[in-house]
């Protein structure tokens, strides 16, 4: 051998080194790195966890909402409780999400009316008209677009001066996407305050996280975009909101974005629409990940501080099914959707094409 | 022979010619273990082995240069993009890249690529999975687009694309998958590529179509039938380049045209149809040329998907205009 002398083995294992997992509650519902306790005050506490129920309760209602041929498009939440919600939690309303299919709960805790989200799982346009001072985007189908668009909303809030900051989420899929990269290289270049959150659950539809990359986590792929990159763990909603809140603090400083990879794990299937996760999970993976449920370690935690009761949270269960109720039946007074409607929205001023359609479908509707 | 949905006979078309070929490699997203989305790869993985079948990391620019690396190493990559809607994450690889490969290499180089994508109208999935982008594809010579409006087709299609030394994007209807079965020859049979097919015979009005609209066409012929109005209608399975030989045929024995697309009237294919026509046999025609097509807008929210989408009610009300003209 002529060469040979560069010794690859070693720099892939130095390159790719785990990154610890940050953890703050364990499963018993104990503090176990007190110097991560993001000290939520007892008032907080509550308030997340509740929170934390509603995303439960709402996937619960959904889905079977979904069986009853009452919504449409659903992709299941349960077992995201932890990254989804206290990733939300630690924002500030005035943050900008952009949010993917599945997140739905973070949408609709950062202001988006329930009704509204039911139609647009429905497939009506009326879910999608948000209030100008909603700052938000709708779920996005398109995996990794919504990387590169939060890019470029954290430099337009960085040029504005504006103490805000962008937070994008995408799944373990997601991170294969040429958008992915480039979204992570731009805001990191630019420094613009944007937070990018991976939600590691395992797998893209059937395709295991392993079958994504070699590389050992998804947050390693920050360092050559030169951002920091964090794992940690999905199912502790006290980690990821120390996290989360530590990254927007880092961002709004000016020291650009962070990526941030919370191991995470779908209890159901991908999406109601006839995936059936049999086909490539075992029964046993399912309950390692169910015995570490994101909510039955808040709830241990807070009924030792008694703070939690089994009797308040089936108050507040009551509470959200009504008011999902309450949603579902204010979805179902929305008017008929028109193509008319499509029509007059395609263009600012309307072109003569849409003109004579326009005609055409309103007096079609008409009668 | 059996009976096979549309959706059967792409799978059988498939494992015929990962029997007859070792170089054919079927991959995309979930194609593997899970059989696809829509179970089109089903049972393909076991029969062949993760070496012939495989998953691909979620990324269809990835999908799209590994396919043309693949076929320059002698490889005949039958790549599945999950929905069409994804196409546009590869645009560069099929219209940048392997349309002209042959082109800009002097006929030294070959892509024997066939892309699968589930597209089209009527089973009211959520944005960007059912639209009409074919026309964006035909407009990129060096490339083929093929699309089966029923299983026959579908596998004699399917064959004939992975054999071709040209790429060929192969687009499947959804609403057609399961829809319906016909008698489907086992083992090999092609279908030629180029090749419009006139479904069924008449004096009075062509009716050019494809994909979907075919059902719908043939329905409003029968309904006309009724009203002594005889239609022609040619399901054009290929839709670039196109197979102007057959359409002009029809329209010089009728006299008459209505083109059907479902894609929106600013896109799809018919406008080029109604182009050639124009220029090659405007003295043949008793009328003006009929258009059925969806309106300008984004393809449609799925609440009022069924008003968007063209129907066998428009191509009637058409082809009465065209036929009383
Ligand atoms: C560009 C693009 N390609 C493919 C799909 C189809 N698709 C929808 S979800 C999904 C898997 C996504 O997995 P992951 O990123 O891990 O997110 P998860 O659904 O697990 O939350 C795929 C392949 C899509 N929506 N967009
Ligand atoms: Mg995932």
């Amino acid at each position: 051998m002529i060469n040979g002398k560069i010794d690859f083995a070693k720099i892939v294992d130095t390159e790719s080194q785990e990154f610890p997992e940050i953890k703050v509650l364990n499963e018993a519902g104990e503090i176990i790195a007190p110097e991560l306790d993001p000290q939520l005050t007892d008032e907080q506490l509550v308030a997340l966890l509740s929170k934390m129920v509603f995303a439960r309760t709402l996937d619960q209602r959904s889905t079977a909402l979904n069986r009853q041929g009452r919504l449409g498009f659903y992709a299941p939440t349960a077992g995201h409780e932890a990254s989804q919600v206290a990733s939300e939690y630690a924002m500030d309303p005035g943050d900008f999400i952009l949010p993917r299919y599945r997140d739905v709960p973070e949408l609709v805790l950062h202001g988006l009316p329930l009704a509204k989200a039911f139609l647009w799982s429905r497939g009506h346009q009326m879910g999608n008209e948000y209030p100008d001072e909603f700052r938000a985007l709708p779920p996005q189908i398109i995996i990794g677009a919504q990387y590169v668009q939060a890019a470029g909303i954290a430099l337009g809030l960085k040029k504005r001066g504006r103490k805000q900051v962008a937070y994008a989420y995408t799944g373990d899929g997601g991170t294969s996407q040429g958008d992915f990269y480039e979204g992570i290289n731009f805001a990191g270049h630019f420094k613009a305050p944007a937070i990018f959150v991976i939600e590691n659950n395992g797998f893209a539809i059937s395709v295991p996280r392993a079958e994504q990359t070699a590389a050992k986590t998804l947050a390693q792929k920050a360092v050559a975009a030169g951002i920091p990159g964090v794992v940690v763990d999905g199912m502790d909603a006290l980690a990821v909101y120390q996290v989360m809140a530590s990254a927007r603090e880092w961002a709004i400083a000016g020291n650009g974005p962070v990526l941030i990879e919370t191991l995470t794990y779908r209890y159901g299937p991908h999406t109601l629409s006839g995936d059936d996760p049999k086909r490539y999970r075992t029964p046993e993976m399912d309950q390692l990940w169910l015995s570490r449920d994101p909510l039955i370690r808040m709830r241990k935690y807070l009924t030792a501080k008694g703070l939690w009761s089994e009797e308040k949270e089936n108050q507040l269960i009551d509470q959200y099914k009504a008011e999902i109720k309450a949603a579902i039946d204010e979805a179902d007074q929305a008017p008929k959707q028109q193509v008319s409607d499509f029509l007059k929205n395609t263009y600012d001023v309307q072109p003569q094409n849409i003109q004579e359609q326009l005609q055409k479908f309103e007096q079609r509707e008409a009668n | 022979m059996a009976q096979k949905t549309m959706i059967q006979a792409i799978t059988d078309a498939m494992a015929v010619e990962l029997a007859n070929d070792d170089n054919v490699l079927v991959f995309g997203e979930d194609v593997g273990k899970n059989g696809g989305v829509f179970r089109a790869t089903e049972g393909l993985q076991a029969k062949f082995g993760e070496d012939r079948v495989f998953d691909t990391p979620l990324a269809e620019s990835g999908i799209g240069g590994l396919s043309i690396g693949l076929a320059l190493e002698g490889f005949r990559p039958v790549p599945e993009i999950q929905f069409f809607g994804f196409i546009l994450e590869t645009m560069d690889s099929i219209g940048g890249q392997m349309a002209r490969m042959r082109y800009r290499m002097g006929n030294t180089r070959q892509m024997p690529i066939t892309i699968r994508a589930p597209f089209g109208g009527g089973v009211h999935t959520p944005e960007m999975h059912s639209d009409n982008f074919e026309g964006l594809i035909t407009s990129f010579p060096g490339i083929r687009v093929v699309v089966p409006s029923n299983p026959y087709d579908a596998k004699g299609l399917l064959i004939s694309a992975i054999r071709s030394n040209d790429p060929v994007m192969y687009l499947e209807h959804m609403k057609l998958y399961r829809s319906f079965r016909d008698e489907v020859p086992d083992g090999e049979y092609t279908v030629p590529l180029d090749q419009a097919n006139v479904t069924r015979s008449g004096r009075d009005v062509t009716i050019v179509t494809y994909g979907a609209m075919v059902r719908e066409a043939t329905k409003a012929a029968d309904e006309l039938a009724k009203a002594n109005i005889e239609a022609e209608v040619i399901d054009l399975r290929t839709i670039a380049p196109l197979d102007m030989k057959t359409i002009i045929a029809s329209v010089e024995k009728t006299g008459r045209v209505v083109v059907v697309q479902e894609a929106q009237r600013q896109a799809g294919v018919g406008n080029q149809v109604i182009s050639e026509i124009s220029q090659r046999a405007i003295l043949n025609l008793q009328a003006p040329i009929g258009f059925v097509a969806a309106p300008d807008t984004p393809f449609p929210f799925g609440q009022a998907e069924t008003a968007w989408l063209p129907n066998a009610n428009d191509i009637i009300a058409e082809v009465k205009k065209t036929v009383n003209f």
